[in-house]
């Protein structure tokens, strides 16, 4: 069984596996498979049409799915690797061990941007930036320049404290728990995590950036906190809503797959630290 | 002309241009060379040595068509340096664009600044929804 640590906690064997095993999906192609999916799904998701990857109920089921996609591929090239996952309320500098040589580099020089350290700086060759909104075809980031500040952990803790999965009109200016995480509302989780990173990870084609996938397994685990915090509420909308992937509907583009298939993560992976249930919380 | 025949002949390619939408398109172009006449709300702007070229939404034209599989009428057009900036409206009135898709803007004016400063000089690729190289 999988079992997804905190980045901050891995063994070095561990980061080189891990990041050996990016450049290797990176070499064969699948790597960018990964990043036009996700393009293609930011463009199309729209607050008034079909939505279904972002600003939607579906963001967070759909982010599952692609990361539980992802992993699999990944632990087809070592069957020892899992996605880490890197929490931004504890490690919210750019001097973070995330960041250093030996794992995903650090941020980009003033000029342009450019990644000039570790395995995926374009210098080192093996990770160019092929499906790109632009003509740069070199790792960008900007640590803390697009926003000032990381979420705090009392800010996440607000965000979970919502029992209310999600609220209509189902899209980013929705109220509710699956909104203010993915930060279209509220003190703004998820996306202000996009805007800290920068380069790339601002953008439509973000999982060029290998953090995406550290980024989006913490924002999983956040679900999954939720649920245990509030075993009484679900995924919602329950049924019969236009352009939202209901709690039963299939979810492109596997379309194999619903939201209720991925409500709990222990049929596929668990985490270093599960979550505690709220009975269990509330005796501490 | 160059760029913005090839932004037609990769809207066509797709499928998503009517003939209607070639006309508008061309319409605009022509628009955008004659300020005698600008429509409310169009940009045409220099900013940081870049052009940016804003022309409103034209109600059924569909000019706009396909980008986000289904022809949504009332968004503008946004060029920086004749080719295309993909750009999406939110619920609440605020914008982003695929080159700052996750932080919102109050106008597509910032939004096309905030393009040009995040592209620092680089050419936007051609308006290809699943993604390419430039």
């Amino acid at each position: 069984m999988t079992v997804r640590k905190n980045q901050a906690a891995l063994t070095p064997e561990e980061k080189r596996a891990f990041t050996n095993a990016l450049l290797e999906l990176k070499r064969t192609g699948v790597y960018d498979r990964f990043v036009t999916t996700h393009n293609g799904f930011i463009m199309a998701d729209t607050d008034s049409g079909d939505r279904v990857g972002h600003r939607s109920p579906s963001f967070l089921p759909w982010h599952r799915r692609f990361l539980l996609e992802f992993e699999a591929a990944l632990q087809k090239v070592d069957p020892k690797v899992s996605l880490p996952y890197w929490d931004w309320t504890a490690d919210r500098t750019s001097r973070s061990s995330l960041w250093a040589a030996d794992f995903l580099g650090g941020t980009g020089r003033a000029r342009d941007g450019q990644v000039m350290d570790g395995p995926f700086a374009y210098a080192a060759g093996k990770f160019n930036v092929n499906v790109r909104v632009d003509g740069r075809a070199y790792l960008r980031r900007a640590l803390g320049e697009g926003v000032a500040e990381l979420p705090t952990k009392a800010e996440v803790e607000a965000v979970l404290s919502m029992p209310v999965y999600d609220m209509a009109p189902w899209n980013s200016s929705s109220n509710g728990f699956r909104n203010h995480l993915e930060g279209w509302r509220g003190a703004n989780l998820h996306n202000r995590v996009h805007v800290w990173v920068g380069g790339q990870m601002a953008t439509g084609v973000s999982p060029n950036d290998p953090v995406f996938w550290m980024h989006h397994a913490y924002v999983d685990k956040l679900w999954a906190e939720w649920q245990a915090r509030h075993p009484k509420s679900t995924y919602l909308p329950a049924a019969g809503t236009t352009n939202v992937v209901d709690l039963n509907d299939t979810m492109r583009p596997w379309n194999d797959v619903t939201p209720a298939d991925l409500l709990d993560h222990r049929k596929f992976y668990t985490f270093d630290a599960e979550p505690v249930p709220a009975a269990a919380a509330s005796q501490r | 002309m160059n760029k913005i025949t090839r932004r037609q002949a990769l809207g066509t390619a797709a499928g998503a241009l009517s003939a209607l939408g070639i006309a508008g398109a061309t319409a605009h172009a022509a628009a955008a060379d004659s300020r005698a006449s600008i429509p409310a709300g169009t940009v045409d702007e220099v900013y940081q040595g870049r052009r940016i070229q804003i022309t409103p939404a034209t109600s059924g034209a569909g000019h706009h068509g396909g980008h986000h599989g289904g022809g949504h009428d009332g968004l503008p057009t946004v060029r920086i340096d004749g080719r295309e900036l993909h750009v999406m409206r939110n619920a609440d009135g605020t914008w982003i664009s695929v080159v700052n898709h996750y932080e919102t803007f109050a106008d597509p004016t910032s939004l096309a600044r905030a393009a040009v400063r995040e592209l620092q000089g680089a050419v936007l690729a051609p308006f290809a929804p699943m993604g390419g190289t430039a």
